[in-house]
């Protein structure tokens, strides 16, 4: 099994992993303009107001880039399949994908979210989608 | 020549290159420090200015105390690692452009093999911004970056052989550099693509730059101390910058495609700008290659080919000595050592100097560069 670097949550992003534990991927939004921005921030870049809310994202999405670790070291010693996934919301998200062999993977697939429990650290995860 | 940026890198130093120094970080900078000082013909009593890097070890005044600066009017430090090695010659040229300084010396050294490793997951450190990776399993630069080189690789149909025609460059240069770490000692193709997985399917271990001990350094100065130096001095003809929105701790994968380079655009347009040149007039260029493929990016985002054409550009042969834009001809931080990027500026000068083993001929003007940092040097 992976061995996973548990985040260490601060002011800016604990909204977000306390929407893990209610398996939610929740996304940022400006309670003022609306816009959507991740990774989070504590101020809007467009209108500049501190509010914020947030979305919980539909969890769809498709593959923009993914790499296997063969790096020797721990803690990925075991590895994971890393993908940056373009969300239908319009925004980014670095996650793994699970349920699916290497030679399976490819740029522009679709995927949903999921969530599993690694090396006792709970993470929203992507699987091939419509399976 | 536009004037806005002018200031001479007057003189350079460096420590051996090496895989255990068997001495501190400190003493490091401090041999590279005065070598630097000497190559410039100058005394520590020039020296008014200090500038490295947020991550270097070593505290301002006790190198000073080593090197017995008397009296220091200036210092700064550069955010980011390797990305902001090449600002470090904006902020000591600017200093000595607007009269902070006389002359700064710009230094990096540490034990980066032997002591911490940059290759190895530091589990100790996990600063704002790196929940987003960390816990996904990017813990180290070979995979942060290769995330985005993979979306290079789809959009253009690269393969990992493809990059591997970098590294045979790279270390053909450094075959000849006798302060190589790889001295005498090439590869070929063949050796790459049976060199073991890194990240799969990006990286092979021969696509990776070295994990090094040593010390680099190099004294900035104003234009008018030129005529009376010992050895020739490289003009900063301009040196720049490039930062877009959206960008994040290591790469920017927010914003467009990642099979893009914007900050090496943002920053080489500005070059091109200040100093009234063309990738045309660019007679070499030391691209800081953590890995392989940033090379490809960078010879795209600099113009010296179009998108998705470094491929077919480096196959011709163009990045070799004799070709259109030798790269790397000290072998790059694959082939000389990794001294985060520092050491390829030295070559910059080298080549303006025309004292490199892998001179080439009559270099007037030599791209210095590391993605979101760069400079043009030309004779001063």
């Amino acid at each position: 099994m992976a061995k996973v670097i548990a985040p260490s949550v601060d002011q800016d992003d604990e909204y977000f992993w306390e929407g893990v534990q209610r398996d939610q991927l929740l996304l940022q939004r400006c309670a003022a303009c609306d816009t959507l921005r991740h990774p989070p921030v504590p101020m809007c870049g467009e209108c500049h107001s501190t509010e914020t809310t947030t979305l919980a994202s539909k969890g769809e999405g498709s593959i923009h880039s993914w790499i296997v670790s063969r790096h020797p070291s721990e803690p990925d010693d075991d590895s994971r399949i890393v993908i940056l996934v373009e969300l239908d919301e319009g925004l980014r998200f670095v996650s793994n994908l699970v349920d699916i062999d290497m030679a399976d993977v490819c740029n522009e697939m679709r995927v949903e979210l999921c969530f599993r429990t690694i090396d006792g650290v709970k993470l929203p995860q992507f699987r091939p989608a419509g399976r | 020549m536009g004037t806005s940026d002018t200031a001479i890198i007057a003189g350079i130093g460096q420590t051996d290159f090496s895989k255990s120094s068997g001495r501190s970080e400190l003493q490091l900078a401090a041999e590279a420090g005065i070598a630097a000082i000497r190559d410039a013909g100058m005394t520590p009593a020039d020296i008014d200015g200090l500038v490295t890097f947020t991550l270097d070890t070593n505290d301002e005044l006790l190198l000073a105390r080593c090197l017995g600066i008397p009296e220091l009017r200036f210092w700064s430090r550069t955010p980011h690692g390797g990305a902001g090695a090449h600002t470090t010659v904006q902020h000591a040229s600017l200093a000595v452009r607007g009269g902070a300084a006389k002359a700064v010396l710009v230094y990096r050294a540490f034990n980066e093999r032997s002591g911490r490793r940059f290759g190895q997951p530091n589990q100790r450190v996990t600063p704002p911004g790196w929940n987003w990776y960390l816990p996904f399993g990017l813990d180290v630069p070979a995979k942060t970056y290769s995330l985005a080189f993979q979306r290079y690789m789809y959009r253009f149909g690269l393969t990992n052989e493809d990059f591997g025609r970098y590294s045979v460059v790279a270390r053909k240069h450094a075959a000849n550099n006798p302060n190589a770490w790889f001295y005498q000692r090439p590869i070929t193709i063949d050796d790459h693509q049976n060199s073991r997985w890194i990240v799969e399917p990006i990286l092979r271990l021969l696509d990776c730059c070295q994990e090094s001990d040593g010390g680099v350094a190099m004294v900035v100065t104003s234009a008018d101390r030129a005529k009376d130096l010992p050895n020739k001095a490289a003009a900063i003809a301009a040196v720049a910058d490039g930062h877009v929105r959206d960008g994040n701790v290591v790469f920017n994968y927010y914003l467009g495609d990642l099979g893009e380079f914007p900050e090496a655009k943002l920053m080489a347009k500005q070059l091109y700008e200040k100093s009234g040149l063309t990738p045309d007039d660019m007679d070499a260029a030391m691209l800081y290659e953590n890995f392989s493929p940033i090379v490809f990016l960078q010879l795209e985002a600099m113009g010296f080919c179009g998108a998705g054409e470094a491929n077919d550009f480096i196959k011709e042969g163009n990045i070799e000595i004799g070709g259109k834009i030798p790269v790397n001809t000290h072998g790059g931080l694959l082939g000389e050592a990794y001294i985060h990027g520092l050491n390829n500026i030295l070559e910059g000068v080298r080549q303006i100097r025309g004292t490199s083993v892998n001179q080439v001929a009559n270099a007037e003007h030599v791209m210095v560069a590391g993605g979101r940092s760069g400079m043009i040097l030309s004779p001063a």
